[in-house]
């Protein structure tokens, strides 16, 4: 079989413990997004329209869902005869096995799968982040700049600098030293979490990695700074665009709130990079005589008889006469009375909030209910 | 059940659609916002578990051909079993009728394992339960099975319909054509359920017989010599014979019972997959009693309306109980009442139309 120009190893392992709730029986890219998707279908649709069709997901905490959801790829037009998706779990090989120690032992454990394609670069990108983003111009960069590895970086407000791993750069964009999280920003370029690496100069540092005992086996953390310590010629390259990590409840909430801006910062109904997902088939959306809706996003089979202001709905939500849904996120198949009040809240999926119950009314911050609830109208947490 | 083969017949479609079935089969006539007709009865067919299903076309039916594809949507991209697309084999003559049709993919028959056949055209809307009428055809022991409805439609003076005839034990004594359906007449819905071998050995007899008509030849004129058996169907389905009528059935899909029974009581009704995302809704949209589709953005005002994929209805622009279909463009300040507009059609900037009684029609593709 012919080598392949680039595989993606798509790290999907993480627990996302941030998201609470949300994540207690699901791994964080299968959390629900924008009405409509699963937040690894952003990345997912990226690898396409970039025309990578050879993607390994590196699965971990409670996959189940992850996987069926995956499946062959179809969705993403990744359901290939060479290459297309591969779900990469941890294994057992006659020396032993373990589980993903960090994000450069989920790639170094994965060794064979990306040599079987034996590719000149391999993307490493991650399932939580919402972005559209066409590695193909990151690739023409790096290849431009003759560089041994190159970093997606994006412009933050300074004050937010140090909540990120940042990228102090020379005037050429070249990488001169990593800043992880740092209390006194000198730059406020942080990562994306987008790496390219030419495979075989990334496959010797995996495997030094991998001996190195006291290594937390990590890109940001180990295998950049290693690089760079050895003078590899590691580029920046800068994304001018929208991108969120979307690893806690308030990123989470703040991402489906930019959505709904108009004018409009990210478009999700863009026909030339369109978002891919899985389970598509819902009957239309029903907005009755009663119904009130603005500045929402609805998806297919949502029925509608109570004022939606500001928020999102996914899809199969039903929202009774007389309740109000203002600047929140109503995950799939929730069933929500009538004379229901929803404030700045993240509703999880398939649960049911019963007539007259009041959700964050009354709270400043972001109220979350996990999935398959039953609220009752005298919920009223505070 | 697994045993069913599933024929989607075109053979016998008529345009009677107008403007909409001026360039494309009655069967993959858009319906309820986001699916063809053919949709429905697809999806009837998935609901039996069909493992091979073929649809026999007559003409333009690059439409459906592309919307069915490889018929994944349905779960029919199956290996040795699935959907098959059958068009007319000689293209250049005249179609003598659906049995030839049916002769000339003879081979399509013959090949599939099963030994019952349902035999359904492709604009019915409806949910039809065939695993209730499979069971019944099998427990009656009948050689034919003919489904009808008691008519409930609106007044016709054409003549589209047949009437069946049934003795007290609910056997077909006669099958006609005629003019003017009466509430309650009961009318051939023209789906059929019929073991695998004798439809095979009809549609040779008849051949033969230099006869072509499958409910004039195979059916009726066998009435005598087989037992059939009549089905009354007595779930929802709209008659549809006209542009009036095509309207007003897509608007009973503004009944929240009729969406419940269609889509959330019953199995699911699949249709082609097109990633559009989530509808959106501006701060000053205002939609009451519509469907809507994905893909749309929603700036102005929108009542008892059906609003497929990826239409924008911009700022100060006026939708009432219309159709709007794929991609139409309603720019400010537009009022429509009354109106179906096909797909990618534009109405620009602060044009009035309005009907009455007939709904007015703007062709697939055109700029008002």
């Amino acid at each position: 079989m012919a080598s392949k120009k680039w595989v993606a190893m798509l790290l999907a392992g993480g627990q996302g413990s941030r998201l609470g709730e949300l994540t207690s029986d699901l791994a964080k890219p299968a959390v629900p997004f924008g009405g409509k998707y699963r937040i690894i279908d952003f990345t997912l649709s990226n690898c396409t329209h970039s025309g990578i069709d050879t993607v390994g997901v590196l699965t971990q905490y409670q996959p189940h869902i992850l996987n069926s959801y995956v499946g062959n790829g179809r969705p993403w037009d990744l359901d290939r005869n060479y290459g297309g998706v591969a779900l990469l779990p941890p294994y057992k090989d006659k020396d032993g096995g373990e589980w993903y120690k960090g994000t450069a032992n989920a790639v170094y454990q994965n060794f064979h799968y990306i040599d079987t394609y034996d590719p000149e670069y391999v993307l490493v990108i991650s399932g939580d982040h919402i972005y559209k983003m066409d590695y193909n111009k990151m690739l023409a960069a790096h290849i431009a700049k003759g560089a041994h590895a190159t970093v997606a970086v994006i412009e933050v407000p300074w004050d937010e600098a140090h909540r990120f791993g940042i990228m102090n750069t020379d005037d050429t964009d070249q990488i001169i030293e990593f800043d992880e999280k740092p209390k006194n920003p000198k730059n406020n370029l942080a990562s994306m979490g987008v790496y390219l690496f030419n495979w075989k100069h990334l496959k010797k540092y995996l495997t030094e990695d991998e001996k190195d005992i006291g290594s937390s086996n990590d890109f940001g953390k180990d295998i950049m700074p290693k690089m760079l310590n050895d003078g590899a010629n590691l580029q920046a390259y800068r994304f001018n665009d929208y991108w969120k990590d979307v690893g806690t409840v308030e990123s989470l909430w703040e991402a489906h709130m930019d959505m709904l801006e108009e004018p409009t910062v990210f478009e999700l109904e863009d026909p030339n990079w369109q978002i891919y997902a899985g389970n598509a088939n819902h009957p239309p959306q029903y907005i009755s005589e009663e119904a009130d809706v603005t500045q929402s996003l609805v998806n297919e089979g949502c029925m509608v008889s109570g004022t939606v202001v500001h928020s999102v709905l996914s899809y199969n939500v039903q929202v009774g006469s007389g309740s109000i849904i203002k600047d929140s996120v109503i995950m799939p198949n929730v069933k929500i009375g009538k004379n229901v009040t929803i404030e700045k809240a993240i509703i999880g999926s398939d649960t049911v909030i019963e007539d007259g119950a009041v959700i964050g009314a009354h709270k400043t911050g972001i109220t979350l209910i996990g999935e398959n609830q039953i609220i009752s109208s005298t919920y009223a947490k505070s | 059940m697994s045993n069913v083969l599933g024929v989607i017949n075109l053979v016998n479609e008529r345009p009677i659609l107008k403007e909409l079935t001026h360039h494309r089969c009655l069967a993959s006539v858009p319906f309820g916002g986001r699916y063809r007709m053919i949709d429905f009865t697809m999806s009837n067919f998935m609901n039996v578990c069909v493992s091979k299903v073929a649809i026999f076309t007559k003409d333009k039916y690059r439409s459906v051909m592309d919307h069915l594809g490889s018929g994944k949507e349905w779960d029919l991209d199956h290996r040795s079993q699935g959907l098959f697309i059958l068009p007319p084999i000689h293209p250049d003559e005249q179609i003598k009728g659906d049995i030839q049709q049916f002769f000339d993919h003879l081979e399509f028959f013959k090949r599939a394992t099963a030994d019952t056949v349902i035999i359904a055209p492709g604009h019915h809307i409806s949910k039809i339960d065939f695993n209730e009428v499979v069971q019944e055809h099998e427990n009656s022991g009948a050689d034919i099975t003919v489904l009808y409805k008691n008519y409930d439609g609106e007044a016709v003076q054409k003549p589209i319909y047949h009437q069946c005839t049934l003795d007290s034990r609910g056997e077909v004594l006669d099958i006609e054509l005629y003019t003017s359906p009466a509430t309650g007449d009961h009318v051939c819905l023209e789906t059929y359920v019929i073991r695998k071998q004798l439809l095979i050995d009809l549609i040779k007899k008849c051949v033969e017989n230099e006869e072509y008509d499958f409910l004039k030849d195979a059916v009726k004129a066998n009435l005598k010599s087989l037992q059939v058996q009549g089905y009354e169907f007595a779930g929802h389905m709209p008659f549809i014979h006209s542009l009036s009528t095509y309207h007003k059935s897509n608007m009973e899909f503004l009944n929240p019972d009729i969406i419940n029974d269609y889509f959330y009581n019953s199995w699911d009704v699949f249709t082609k997959v097109k990633h559009e995302a989530p509808a959106k809704y501006a701060i000053s949209s205002k939609v009451s009693n519509s469907l809507i589709a994905n893909g749309c953005f929603i700036e102005g005002t929108v009542e008892n309306s059906i609003i497929f994929r990826g239409v924008k209805v911009k700022k100060g622009a006026v939708v009432r109980n219309s159709i709007i279909m794929q991609k139409g463009d309603i720019e400010e300040g537009v009022h429509i009442d009354h109106v179906i507009t096909d797909k990618q059609v534009i109405i620009t900037k602060e044009q009035t139309i309005t009907a009455r009684q007939q709904p007015t029609v703007i062709k697939k593709g055109e700029v008002v």
